[in-house]
């Protein structure tokens, strides 16, 4: 039941965007937000769009994934809409019910906060779905090594984000497990008053956390047995290399972001 | 008398309609007698500890039938939660599943859900500690200060205080010290005579199951594939190589023996070898 958690899950594949290197989808990705977030138009909407419909078409990732992962996302979305839709004075209006007024600016500027957001999410979902996550640690570390400068300690944040990850898995199959067991005694998660079930929740979460513990506590003594003393002196088996490829698709980046800047300048 | 429990074309498939879908159980069918006690034994992936979840209802069938004295489990919503206390599952590492503050209280969790008045819980709890020889000031301890062989004998008197009819256990021995194994496997029989209660054991041990069963189950591949006494199943200790299982140390030597031209029958337990090879020489002295 918990295995169908799909959010940020990496889809192996090697197609043209698996392949970028991870610095350039991240880097691609704030370019893409960035033109998202200065578009305002009908053009220069359809821009973006059409640029991460080509995306996507390229990535070989299943459209039916990236639908089943916004499900989650379905009330912020909702919201989002409904607010924008009631709460935009304009001139133009459609319908008058008591204090609820609809113009034509509010269902225009709803629709365009929700595309912002769906083809926001979507990109993000793009940039997990096709990068694994150790080599996204890898290319966020590579691109925030100049906050080393001020003493930031950006190995030993992002080996903690690549840790998270990797035991995101691991920690939803003993939660199944656990479940199983306290089933198996009886105990019983699907009925009962709202604060009987979060009783409930006691036989799983403790032990749960105690494993999560124990795990950390066995992953540390591993760690130390191999002499990991944090990111000094630290080398790399595998260097992340640009190639022409990340050339192209930098290029392509800019090219989007000039086209919107110019469409929007231009009041199109 | 009828079979206590009684599995039927029981199939399971992980997954169904997605890449990841697998069989886990095809076409499985058995039955179990009150008061055996059972050896279940495969590879790793071979489908035991999907089997064994489904004795209790804590999986539901993709086709095919789990019945409980005659009434399929999932006939009615009151009878699968009546199974888990009926058929009691102990899984893989059941320390880890210890929650409460005490012993005590970790024993009760399961006779509560059931709904039992406080005497007779405080009755079972004691019983079931007794079963695995947990005593008096232990009971008042945190199950986490205790000893890895003593948490996982609170564990499972966590599931014999439920008294349940059939207890099944997924490789209760794991990871346990010699004399840890031994404790668990005679508290084991202790619970099984004193209440009459039918065992299934899976366990990678054969020389374990050889000793204490009196019927073996071997899984490959999802299928069920020998259902005998382990003097049977024994018997086809080439297979069970083949199968990638491991067979008794004495049947290996005897296996060895057969194949070198020592006319010696498979033999499984150390009686059995004492009696062969006594012969063996009574034969050699006449001849």
């Amino acid at each position: 039941m918990l295995k169908d958690i799909t959010l940020g899950q990496y889809f192996p594949g090697k197609s043209a965007v698996h392949r970028l290197d991870p610095r350039t989808k991240l880097i691609l990705l704030v370019v893409y937000i960035v033109a998202l977030f200065v578009s305002s138009s009908w053009v220069s909407y359809g821009v973006c769009f059409a640029f991460l419909a080509i995306c996507i078409a390229v990535s070989a990732i299943p459209l039916k994934s990236i639908v089943r992962g916004m499900k989650p996302l379905v009330m912020i979305l909702v919201f989002t809409g409904l607010l924008n839709l009631f709460f935009t004075p304009g001139e133009t209006v459609l319908v008058s019910v008591w204090v609820i007024t609809v113009t034509l600016e509010g269902v225009v500027r709803a629709v365009f906060m929700v595309m912002r957001i769906l083809m926001l999410i979507t990109a993000t979902f793009l940039l997990t779905y096709t990068t694994s996550p150790i080599s996204l640690t890898d290319g966020l570390e590579a691109l925030m090594s100049p906050l080393k400068k001020i003493r930031v300690p950006v190995h030993e944040l992002s080996m903690m984000m690549c840790i998270a990850l990797r035991f995101i898995p691991t920690l939803i199959e003993e939660t199944d497990k656990i479940m199983a067991a306290q089933k198996a005694r009886g105990a019983d998660f699907e009925s009962g008053s709202l604060m009987q079930r979060v009783k409930a929740l006691v036989p799983i979460l403790v032990p749960l956390f105690i494993s999560a513990f124990r795990r950390a506590d066995e992953l540390a003594t591993a760690m130390e047995c191999r002499c990991y003393q944090g990111g000094d002196g630290r080398t790399k088996m595998k260097l992340l290399r640009y190639k022409r490829n990340d050339l192209s698709a930098f290029g392509t980046g800019a090219l989007l972001l000039t086209a919107v800047i110019g469409l929007v300048s231009f009041g199109l | 008398m009828a079979p206590i429990l009684e599995v039927q074309n029981l199939q399971h498939i992980y997954s169904v309609g997605t890449p990841f879908e697998h069989i886990a159980l095809d076409n499985v069918s058995f039955a179990v007698e009150r008061g055996e006690f059972i050896g279940v034994i495969g590879h790793t992936g071979s489908g035991k500890s999907t089997l064994m979840q489904h004795l209790n209802g804590l999986l539901k069938p993709t086709s095919g039938a789990v019945l409980l004295d005659g009434k399929d489990i999932w006939s009615d919503k009151a009878l699968t939660r009546q199974s888990r206390f009926r058929v009691g599952l102990v899984f893989q590492y059941p320390e880890y599943q210890l929650f409460e503050e005490t012993v005590y209280k970790d024993i009760a969790y399961g006779p509560k859900n059931m709904g039992l008045e406080p005497d007779e819980i405080d009755r079972r709890v004691r019983e079931a500690a007794g079963f695995v020889g947990i005593t008096g000031k232990q009971l008042e301890m945190s199950p986490f200060d205790l000893s890895g062989g003593q948490k996982r004998r609170v564990a499972i008197a966590g599931v014999i205080a439920m008294e349940p009819e059939v207890l099944i256990l997924d490789e209760p021995t794991a990871g346990l010290d010699p004399v840890g194994r031994e404790e668990i496997l005679s508290n084991i029989e202790s619970y099984r005579q004193a209440k009459n209660a039918t065992v299934m054991m899976v366990s990678h041990s054969m020389n374990d199951v050889a000793r204490l069963t009196d019927r073996l189950l071997v899984m490959s591949g999802a299928r069920l594939v020998m259902d005998g006494t382990p003097d049977a199943v024994f018997s086809h200790a080439q297979e069970l190589l083949d199968m990638g299982l491991d067979i008794p140390e004495l049947t290996r030597v005897f296996l060895q023996l057969q194949k070198m031209g020592v006319d010696v029958p498979s033999v499984y337990t150390m009686e059995q070898a004492v009696d062969a090879l006594r012969k063996l020489k009574g034969g050699a002295a006449n001849a």
